[in-house]
């Protein structure tokens, strides 16, 4: 793997770790304290690319047993180190210089703070006597930074450096999970010191509150049990916290319905009787018919975003709302609660276990979520002579794969179509961008993701948009030899752009199709991947099944059917019970 | 073909307002805006200000003033916030600045808190009896004069300053600098007994 050496079986590591722990080297330099506090850490990898400013650092890591991946663009390191903390609940770490190194972080950073996902970024910068000078490949990379950081530190000691990058890495991880930036002047690096840093800890005014109040508690557990048309909307918190098992036991006790947002998917089991999978503007029928018409939500590690709750003046206008969040400030930001509950999603799933007086009466509620999953089943046709169907593609994928398999995507139609038609049972296997939604996340999240579960089988859904804004990730990929394939869901377009411009800007496609883009298994092969060209239905399982064989990252370049488009749909801003089913119902919103 | 068309479905009868709280769907309900004067302790260090000034034009809560200034620790900055927002704006902006890393503590004053704000006006210096008149009125004083200027300071209420700014007009205004307010809460009470 990379330069550096493999990862050692676990016990071998062990006694390695002892071994060093006596043999540690003594810190001479700034950057050598750096590196110390990612061991301390327990930094497994870190993601980047090399430059002027953050040499120093690298230098420092020749001697570390942290394994260094390097990335074909800092995007991509970004997003790799992103994946990485989704899939380990542990911070991915990524590295560029200053300036453009500084700056090509940025997309990924902001994508981790959206998403609460978390994530250490070290960024090189010019010495301290030319900062603010605009000395060559400078930029103010704490100023761009602090809007989508939970803190960014600007290093101005050689002998506290480490222990900022210690601070930041604690905080990264604890309470709500999100992104920390450190920005290393070359001169505090190189300087002098032999100051060991502390053991990570979190800044001294970072308070964050584990339980929730019990009197509350009892309060949001009573009005629970006395609902109508309960539902339970699981988060994305949900997996962050591990509170997946405490959520399924919860559910299954009181025989509730679970909801999932799309950063929450993997939290519930799909194929659980009480799931109705996601909700939202892509999300089930049946999902929006229960977050219409439920009388009581209890909504866990979620911040409402408008992608979930459409307009929020018809979001679950009949609920109370119970919302139960680890960040004071998520309570009543988008949706009022009715009763908050602050503290760690499975902290406080344990507490409204406890303070349940009993279940709801609620059968009739269920036989009619079982209706609404009657009525409105998540389907797609697919008459023998048409062309090769998107959501065949992934439900065959999905059909022949483990439980445990990674699921990334870029972002587009393909990231709705892997979101539904996959079947998702685990939490930590769905690596998708939310809250920014950035095109070309997937490329390098898979990388990020299979480093972070060898084990695992990892897919990426991809759309041909998207996928070319970071196709150099492959070359690191085919370095890295890593078993990941690519699914490509080739539309010759941009195809949810081109899905908005037929439905509300009267079929103007401008900039929206793309007939040029290349081969991309012939594309594949030049990096040294596999390639495959599917059209046919008859042949997906092959194609599917000679790709997952190859030992290596494999591409397939699935030219599906660009007519399609997904559904169901809220527009943007509308009414998650008015949901489009097919075209004309958009002509009655 | 699936189940019923959008508008077929069944649905609930209620309704939030843009604040995402339940209402009744008959009646309109609006919060109005309220001035609110947030103190917080945040440490003394470079960068803080723009933190905060940043989440507040970042989030669009509309700041009427900002001051800071050292507290009897050095390592200690209070600044003082005034911002006009709808309650649930009132309440999100003291949440979301609690969360920035170099804050340590964020407390709404109560109404009757002391408030005050510092003015230098510098107006031509051809009446200077008839300027320190005015300023008297306001409790204020000539601080420097010139043959061409005379700069008073007054101190005291937004409204009194407003007031002071507004009879000064009079003269030749030339300049003015306001500081905007710096609040204590009245009587012993204290943020944090070590500051
Ligand atoms: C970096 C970036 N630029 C632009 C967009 C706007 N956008 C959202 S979806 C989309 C289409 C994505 O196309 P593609 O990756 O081919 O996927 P498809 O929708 O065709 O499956 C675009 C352009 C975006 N989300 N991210």
């Amino acid at each position: 793997m990379s330069e550096r050496a493999s990862v050692p079986a676990e016990d071998e590591q062990q006694e390695e770790t002892e071994a060093e722990e006596q043999t540690q080297a003594p810190v001479t330099t700034g950057a050598q304290s750096v590196v110390r506090a990612l061991e301390n850490a327990g930094a497994e990898y870190v993601f980047g690319v090399q430059g002027g400013a953050i040499m120093p650092v690298y230098d420092a890591l020749y001697d570390s047993d942290i394994t260094h991946v390097t990335m074909a663009h800092e995007q991509g390191a970004s997003h790799a180190a992103d994946a990485y903390g989704i899939v380990t609940g542990d911070p991915g770490v990524c590295f560029a210089t200053s300036g453009p190194g500084a700056t090509n972080l940025v997309t990924g950073i902001a994508d981790a703070n959206m998403d609460s996902d978390p994530m250490i970024a070290l960024t090189g910068q010019v010495p301290s006597n030319f900062v603010g000078n605009d000395a060559f490949q400078e930029t103010d990379t704490v100023g761009i930074t602090q809007p989508i950081t939970k803190e960014s530190y600007f290093a101005n000691h050689s002998d506290t450096v480490g222990h900022d990058v210690s601070e930041a890495f604690a905080l990264a991880d604890a309470g709500r999970q999100g992104p920390t930036l450190v920005d290393l002047p070359k001169d505090i690096t190189q300087g002098e010191t032999d100051v060991e840093p502390n053991p990570p800890t979190t800044p001294d005014t970072y308070h964050v509150q584990e339980e929730a109040d019990e009197a509350d508690v009892q309060a949001a557990a009573d009005a629970l049990a006395a609902a109508d048309r309960p539902v339970i909307l699981s988060g994305g918190g949900v997996i962050k916290a591990d509170a997946s098992n405490a959520l399924r036991e919860f559910a299954m006790e009181y025989e509730i319905p679970v909801i999932t947002t799309m950063p929450g998917i993997g939290s519930f089991p799909e194929d659980h009787e009480l799931s109705l999978e996601w909700a939202g503007m892509h999300g089930t029928g049946y999902a929006n018919m229960a977050i219409t018409n439920t009388d009581c939500m209890l909504a866990i590690g979620t911040r409402f975003d408008d992608r979930l709750t459409g307009g929020v003046d018809s979001f679950a206008p009949d609920a109370e709302v119970i919302h139960v969040d680890i960040d004071p400030a998520e309570i009543s930001k988008n949706i009022y609660a009715d009763y908050p509950l602050i503290g760690d999603a499975r902290e406080v799933l344990r507490q409204l276990f406890d303070a349940m007086p009993r279940a709801p009466d609620a059968d009739e509620w269920r036989e009619q979520c079982q209706t609404w999953k009657d009525e409105f089943p998540m389907s797609y046709e697919m008459p023998d002579d048409e062309p090769l169907k998107p959501q065949y593609v992934v439900e065959t994928f999905s059909d022949v794969t483990p439980e445990d398999t990674i699921v990334c995507t870029g972002v587009g139609q393909h990231q709705m179509w892997a979101s539904q038609f996959w079947e998702y049972t685990e939490p930590r296997t769905w690596v998708s961008s939310h809250g920014l939604g950035t095109m070309g996340y997937g490329v390098p999240a898979a990388i990020g993701a299979k480093l972070a579960a060898p084990d695992q089988e990892v897919v990426c859904f991809d759309g041909d948009g998207s996928f070319l804004m970071t196709v150099q990730g492959l070359s690191v990929a085919v370095r890295e030899n890593l078993d990941i394939t690519y699914v490509i869901l080739n539309n010759e377009a941009v195809g949810m752009v081109r899905q908005w411009q037929d439905g509300f800007y009267e079929g103007r496609r401008m900039a929206s199709e793309y007939p040029w883009i290349p081969q991309f298994d012939k594309l594949a092969e030049a990096f040294g991947a596999r390639g495959f060209r599917l059209e046919d239905s008859e042949d997906v399982e092959e194609t599917i099944q000679a790709a997952r064989d190859y030992d290596g990252p494999s591409v397939i370049d699935a030219h599906i059917d660009p007519g399609e488009n997904v559904f169901p749909m809220v527009p943007s801003g509308g009414d998650n019970g008015l949901f489009a089913l097919e075209e004309d119902h958009l002509e009655m919103l | 073909m699936p189940g019923p068309a959008p508008t077929e479905r069944i649905r609930p009868e209620g309704r939030r307002n843009s604040q995402g709280i339940r209402v009744d769907p008959e009646a309109e309900v609006t919060h109005d805006p309220r001035q609110a004067v947030l103190s917080a302790l945040v440490k003394h260090k470079p960068g803080v200000l723009a933190e905060v000034s940043g989440l507040f034009s970042r989030r669009q809560f509309n700041i009427e003033s900002l001051t800071v200034g050292p507290t009897s620790d050095e390592n200690i900055a209070r600044m003082t916030i005034l911002i006009e927002e709808p309650e649930p704006g009132i309440d999100q902006a003291k949440k979301q600045l609690q969360k920035l890393v170099p804050v340590i503590s964020v407390t709404e004053l109560e109404p009757e808190a002391l408030r005050r704000e510092l003015a230098l006006i510098k107006v031509g210096g051809e009446k200077p009896d008839d300027v320190n008149a005015v300023a008297e009125m306001y409790d204020g004083q000539a601080v420097d004069a010139s043959t061409d200027s005379v700069t008073v300071e007054i101190t005291g209420s937004k409204q009194k300053i407003d007031a002071a700014v507004e009879a000064f007009k009079q003269f030749d205004v030339q300049e003015i600098v306001r500081t905007g307010a710096a609040a204590l809460e009245r009587g012993p009470k204290t943020l944090d007994t070590d500051v």
